[in-house]
């Protein structure tokens, strides 16, 4: 018997709505592929777990090093620099792990996307996940820091940490998905997004904290809209490290401002991704 | 009267081809070109855009539990309307109602990771197929079995035999039960005994009650699917209808059509180019041009080549294949050895074959010449040769079942006990 399913085949329309139905009907599809991104990446179990272990701790090692121990930067509020700077490290190395994958990832499965039909949000969407097992590795790390340095996190910063979370996959997916169309079509793309993610990690308070932009209102005020990490790092920091307070403002301006970058990135995708099968 | 599973109606796609050729840009070349446009003074003609309508005003229905087979030649169109069918890539014009769910092979073994082990990749390439896990794992024995890869499931499949690799492939793809089942050309793939076991395989589907697209351009197995067959000929539906009948159509015309264009005037081939096959003819012991060979005769085949640059030794073979376009010789002049030294700027090759052993009808050939081992001119269908029927066997029996006809001797000895 043939069941009621129906649907047609047409061209493209404009201002194309999300079919939820869908994306739900191919969940088996995206859970796979998540599980094969990680399975392929942790597949020589040791290496893997050692390298999302050893590049953050080796770089909080080389900065603490290099902007507290000679820039003189410090945290401005008392926190220790070394956990200062590693709760920064860790979010932005989550951040801009994704956006990297994200947008290499259509052209890394061009084969599938021109043999078969699934939702090709699936795809950078998938590059999202696979960083959240690293960042729960380095984490770890984190854990013994906090112990070492007697920080307790506050208990209301703690609660809004799935939001800043939130605010991380948001902002990560939205530019994500954004440059992974564009990539399609430009191949160029990919050399400039390095140099890209290399040069926004000085305009994110990871290294020095917000505050030291407060001479400079303009400055900063630019950066926590624009960027909307700059108010997930500093928010997770009060959150972890338990100093000072959470800043809702700067809570509320990554919140709007990544939806704002999310909408626009999956609004392009959506727009565009009719054409990939013929392009990639 | 009920409803067809799959209606197409007036289907056209329009690809836009770039003047040079590339597909996708580079951001850079983009806003150079952008920056020209607005300096003043200057004359843009840029590069202007073509169309091409790969697919334009296709139209047919097809029924639920029908085979439809659907034939052409290459960039006729056909591989397009797969992937319009399968919503890879959307029309241009027109609608496809499709009233059941669809899986589509275009390929055997989409997403394979080389490393993972045989199971993992299993599972991962059903659910691309779209299988639900459930699913897999009912028929998981089933599909090893049906690949015989059971001792090496959990081998990354980079170690893999390439047979193995498409043979696991293949079994994840024939044992998804969809209603409707699209398949382009993946039977090309693995040994003979593996693709009568997947002609088989694919048999059952269709005469399983499910509806069946099948595209190929093995007619042997379209005629042996398909009950229905549709011709595409740049980018036309230009007939549907009983299987036997397309097919003799397509032998007929298409087939014909595309060889009555000389190679000399030919554009669509491949290679370096340093030598250009002209012409492609059958000739008598006289060396006059004949226009067709009996079964059994000596067959003597020209090419005659012209050189574009310094003439060099050449390796020259040809492909024959019947009308169905089964596979069944490839002389060459390497089989042989025949590598003469000093090359003439312009000549003629002959091929003599003695007795010629294949049954009347038409046969199909195509030519490549090689100079050093690269490819320096390829030619799909240079010609056509006609076999006339004759006594082969000087008995007055005619054989035209068998494809080949083999020169033969018997006797008989007595054994003492």
């Amino acid at each position: 018997m043939p069941s009621h399913y129906e649907f047609v085949i047409a061209p493209p329309k404009r201002w194309l709505s999300i079919n939820w139905r869908e994306l739900w009907r191919f969940r088996d599809l995206f859970l796979v592929l998540a599980w094969r991104d990680i399975a392929v990446r942790y597949k020589q179990t040791v290496l893997g777990v050692i390298w999302a272990l050893f590049q953050p701790l080796v770089t909080m090692v080389i900065f603490t090093f290099i902007f507290n121990g000679m820039a003189k930067i410090d945290s401005g509020d008392g926190t220790p620099y070394p956990i200062f700077l590693y709760v920064g490290l860790l979010l932005w190395q989550y951040y801009s792990n994704t956006l990297t994958n994200a947008s290499g990832s259509m052209v890394a499965n061009a084969g599938m996307i021109q043999k078969i039909y699934f939702p090709r949000l699936i795809i950078p969407v998938t590059a999202a996940t696979t960083g959240f097992v690293d960042l729960a590795i380095s984490s770890v790390i984190l854990g013994g820091m906090m112990v070492y340095y007697g920080l307790m996190p506050h208990v209301m910063g703690l609660l809004i940490l799935p939001v800043l979370l939130f605010c991380a996959i948001l902002t990560s997916l939205g530019a994500g998905m954004f440059l992974a169309a564009i990539n399609v079509k430009y191949r160029d793309v990919r050399y400039i997004v390095p140099f890209f993610v290399q040069i926004m990690m000085y305009v994110t308070p990871i290294i020095y904290p917000v505050s030291m932009l407060d001479s400079h209102p303009v400055i900063k005020a630019l950066m926590l809209w624009l960027n909307p990490i700059s108010g997930v790092i500093t928010n997770a920091r009060v959150g972890l490290l338990g100093h000072g307070s959470v800043d809702w403002g700067s809570v509320g301006i990554s919140l709007l401002m990544s939806t704002a970058y999310f909408v626009v990135g999956l609004y392009y995708f959506r727009n565009t991704e009719h054409y990939f099968a013929d392009i990639v | 009267m009920k409803k067809p599973m799959i209606e197409i109606e007036h289907i056209s796609k329009r690809y836009r081809i770039g003047a040079n050729k590339e597909p996708y840009l580079s951001l850079r070349d983009e806003i150079a070109k952008i920056a020209s446009r607005l300096r003043p003074g200057k004359n843009h003609h840029g590069q202007s855009e073509t169309d091409f309508w790969a697919l334009s005003d296709v139209s047919f229905s097809v029924q639920e539990g029908e085979a439809v087979g659907i034939i052409g030649r290459n960039g006729a169109g056909k591989s397009t309307l797969l992937k319009i069918l399968s919503q890879i890539t959307p029309p241009t014009k027109g609608k496809i109602t499709v009233r059941g769910r669809v899986a589509s092979l275009l390929e055997v073994g989409t997403g394979f990771h080389p490393e993972l082990t045989g199971r993992e990749n299993v599972f991962l390439n059903g659910a691309i197929l779209g299988m639900s896990r459930e699913e897999i794992r009912r028929k998981f024995d089933e599909i090893v079995a049906f690949a015989e890869v059971e001792k090496f499931l959990d081998t990354p499949v980079k170690r893999y035999s390439s047979g193995m690799y498409v043979r696991l492939a293949f079994a994840v793809a024939a044992h998804l039960e969809p209603e409707i089942l699209i398949v382009d050309e993946v039977l090309a793939v693995g040994d003979v005994q593996f693709q009568q076991k997947c002609l088989g395989k694919m048999g059952e589907v269709a005469k399983g009650g499910r509806t069946v697209l099948f595209v190929s351009h093995n007619m042997a197995a379209i005629e042996l699917l398909c009950s229905r067959c549709a011709l595409i000929h740049n980018g036309e539906l230009k007939g549907i209808g009983h299987t036997k009948m397309v097919l003799n159509e397509y032998v007929e015309g298409v087939y014909l059509g595309m060889v009555r264009v000389p190679p000399a005037q030919r554009s669509d081939r491949s290679g370096s180019g340093e030598v250009r096959l002209k012409d492609v003819y059958l000739v008598d012991q006289q060396g006059k041009l004949l226009p067709a060979v009996q079964c059994g005769d000596v067959c003597t085949i020209a090419f005659q080549f012209e050189f574009t640059e310094h003439p060099k030794p050449f390796h020259l073979s040809f492909t024959i294949r019947d009308s169905k376009g089964q596979y069944i010789s490839r002389p060459s002049t390497y089989d042989v050895s025949f590598l003469p030294g000093n090359t003439p700027r312009s000549g003629i090759l002959m091929c003599s074959i003695n007795r010629f052993p294949l049954i009347p009808g038409y046969y199909r050939v195509t030519t490549e010449i090689r100079i050093g081992g690269e490819v320096a001119d390829y030619l799909e269908g240079a010609a056509l040769i006609e076999v006339a029927a004759a006594d082969f066997f000087g008995t007055g029996r005619i054989n035209d079942h068998s494809p080949v006809l083999l020169d033969q001797k018997w006797n008989i000895t007595t054994l003492n006990e």
